[in-house]
């Protein structure tokens, strides 16, 4: 059997025309990816332009350093303050701006700060420096907090007693509920992350056509996988049929991947979890369970944080919920670019605002 | 095992350095200009000159495809290529963290012998130091080389001119990949080797065919996205390329997908991008194919009137987009 190459041109413009026919007998359409890898993917093949006129696409919060709290910021660089710390980050959080600076502006200063592309590297710097504290900060949804879970197993199998987490994970379907009751989109369909859904399998969506009527199609990233799931959603939206439609089978389950979800339940507990643009949601991040206590940052190393600052013109919050585009933030190109980045999402490389800035999207 | 290892007395000036010198260096890269041993080489040149530096800090110094000393020769050949001269002589400073193996130095010593025998260019001075353990890591080189440009040839950045087509010289990403996949802290592997190489050959044969070429660059850091940036603020012309042109490895390919990374912004270190009036281009893509490091060269886009200083990348599907220059560096994602 030939695989299916999933950038085949021929078959992409196959259904870009079943779109532009199912699309013709709707009215205006807006469809949120919630995804910020999704965002990336939409503009590098240019899929904003090729769709018909009354599509329109929105971002959602599916990125894990924009949705980051500042407080959870500050928290961080106070953690990085502390003598004898690593701290071990993925990439894109090391130049977000807390209240006053960024991690790449302490590290610039002196404090020890790594890039990591895993939570198994920082427990291997933890194994190499005996005598540091070295401080993982976990920034992730379903798809990361699993092998986070795994490294603080390992951590506690080997006896590592310097190895902490900052958990800060999040979970996703709490923030697609959140903006859907408060209402300040009006959405008709959803494009369900690929990646997150691996992990807690299609069913976890089911709450958007039962609750909200609101159909869903998990997507995968090739522009095929993502033509796919904008042709599924508004065949979805066309037949008036709101189901959760899985156009990712190579990689996404019903009910996901049970190792992973029994890993990341064995050391997390779900809690409620603070969200940039969001605020307090109930029962929506993952917070170090007692039984681990050792290895949680928050608790090994508590810090009174003062009230967190936010640049006073930044509107990375109502991008997140999708209530202004980037180019409505007055800052965008103006003073907030990639090189001098004022919020999180023109930082992280799933960010909305990165997105427009890359992609030439300007006012 | 007994290992020898460089110690802070090799960078004395004294006793060791002389042995280190005269046991590796001059041992594997001497030449009679070399040999004289004077504080400053002395060499006779005649016509347009072409002088560039570089620094390499590679990390890992040894990477599938290469090492840091094929890379600070190849780098510095290309520099002078890219404007059309002829590498005659370059110098070689070394850095060395205390720690190093004289086992790896030598190593790294043979590999710059290699790169001088197959680009031709001579190294004619050179400086040794030795820093504490943790000022630098492992070796630091900077190269500096001389280059004689033929009468008649005038190529740079700015000279891009609209309706002029672009030519890639190979496949694109293979390096920054090669580079990534060896790191320690990136727990993945890649079948990709470093692209490394000296193009001087390469773009002689260019511009004898060709002498009507407007602008060379070899796209290093920052990629050929980058690069085709950087020619079209330079000439304020537009650039439009097909990314169904341009050549990429699937493996590469593979890789950014893994690490979400786009590979139009990795580094190469053996490819160049050439600017050529279009009645010229089918003869110059097919002298590169003749050529080993031009083999896969082919046409990728042209050169516009329209959006001066923007290079607009026309998608698969036939969307246009912006392709901007390299804002930072490219992160994997985390999502």
């Amino acid at each position: 059997m030939k695989n299916l190459d999933y950038n085949d041109t021929q078959l992409s413009k196959k259904i870009l025309s079943e779109i532009k026919e199912v699309s013709s007998s709707l009215g205006d359409i807006t469809i949120m990816e919630f995804c910020g890898t999704h965002t990336h993917s939409i503009f590098r093949f240019g899929i904003r332009d090729l769709l018909p006129q009354n599509i329109t696409m929105l971002s959602g919060p599916g990125c894990p350093v924009c949705v980051t709290d500042n407080r959870d910021i500050d928290y961080s660089l106070a953690l990085a303050e502390m003598p004898d710390t690593i701290i071990t980050t993925f990439g894109d959080m090391i130049k977000v701006p807390g209240s006053s600076k960024s991690l790449q502006d302490i590290k610039a200063e002196g404090k020890d700060i790594r890039i990591v592309y895993s939570c198994m590297s920082a427990l291997e710097i933890a194994e190499q420096n005996p005598k540091k504290n070295v401080i993982f900060l976990g920034v992730g949804f379903e798809t990361t907090a699993p092998t986070v879970a795994g490294a603080i197993i390992e951590a506690e199998r080997k006896g590592i007693d310097n190895f902490f987490v900052y958990s800060m994970h999040k979970l996703t379907p709490p923030a697609m509920r959140s903006i859907l009751e408060l209402g300040e989109v009006k959405l008709n369909g959803i494009l369900g992350p690929g990646h997150v859904s691996t992990v807690i399998g299609s069913e976890a969506w089911k709450f958007l056509p039962d609750d909200y009527k609101i159909p869903i199609a998990i997507a995968g990233f090739d522009i095929i996988d993502i033509l796919l799931g904008i042709r599924a959603l508004l065949e979805m939206i066309r037949d008036k049929n709101p189901r959760v439609m899985n156009t990712y089978l190579r990689a996404v389950k019903p009910e996901g991947n049970k190792l992973a979800q029994d890993m990341m339940y064995e050391v997390f507990e779900v809690a409620d979890s603070y969200w940039r643009g969001l605020g307090k949601l109930p029962e929506s991040g993952l917070r170090i369970k007692e039984k681990y206590k050792d290895f949680d940052a928050s608790k090994q190393f508590p810090i009174n944080i003062s009230e967190a600052n936010e640049h006073r013109l930044c509107r990375c919050g109502e991008v997140i919920r999708g209530v202004i585009s980037p180019l409505e933030c007055p800052l965008f190109d103006e003073v907030c670019s990639p090189s001098n980045p004022v919020g999180p999402c023109m930082v992280s490389s799933e960010g909305t605002c990165s997105a427009y800035y890359l992609y030439g999207v300007r006012r | 095992m007994n290992e020898k290892r460089i110690t802070l007395a090799y960078g004395s000036g004294g006793r060791l350095t002389h042995q280190l010198i005269k046991d590796i260096f001059v041992k594997h890269l001497g030449n009679e200009i070399l040999y004289q041993m004077n504080d400053s080489a002395v060499v006779t040149l005649n016509g347009r000159l072409a002088f560039t530096t570089d620094s390499y800090v590679v990390s890992p110094i040894f990477f599938p495809g290469g090492d840091i000393g094929k890379l600070a020769v190849n780098g510095t050949v290309n520099d002078l290529a890219m404007v059309g001269a002829e590498p005659l002589y370059m110098s070689l400073s070394i850095i060395i963290e205390e720690g190093l193996s004289l086992e790896e130095l030598e190593k790294i010593v043979l590999s710059i012998k290699d790169a001088v025998e197959e680009s031709g260019v001579r190294i004619v001075t050179g400086d040794t130091k030795v820093v504490e353990k943790g000022k630098a890591d492992k070796v630091f080189i900077n190269t500096s080389g001389i280059g004689v440009i033929p009468n008649g040839i005038d190529i740079s950045g700015n000279n891009a001119k609209p309706d002029e087509v672009i030519v890639v010289s190979g496949t694109i990403g293979d390096h920054g990949i090669a580079i990534l996949s060896a790191r320690k802290d990136l727990s993945f592997s890649a079948d990709v080797k470093s692209d490394t190489a000296p193009l001087n050959r390469l773009v002689k044969k260019m511009i004898e065919a060709v002498p009507e070429i407007s602008a060379l660059r070899d796209p290093t850091r920052g990629g050929l996205a980058t690069t085709l940036n950087e020619i079209a603020q330079a000439s304020n012309v537009g650039i439009e390329i097909e990314e169904s042109e341009i050549p990429i490895k699937d493996s590469v390919k593979n890789a950014c997908d893994l690490l979400g990374i786009d590979p139009l912004y990795i580094a190469n270190e053996g490819k160049l991008i050439a600017i050529v009036p279009k009645d010229k281009a089918d003869l110059l893509v097919e002298v590169m194919r003749n050529s080993p490091y031009g083999k896969d060269a082919r046409i990728i886009g042209r050169v516009t009137r329209e959006h001066p200083g923007k290079v607009v990348l026309i998608t698969r599907l036939g969307a246009r987009r912006l392709l901007d220059m390299l804002s930072g560096d490219p992160l994997p994602r985390i999502c």
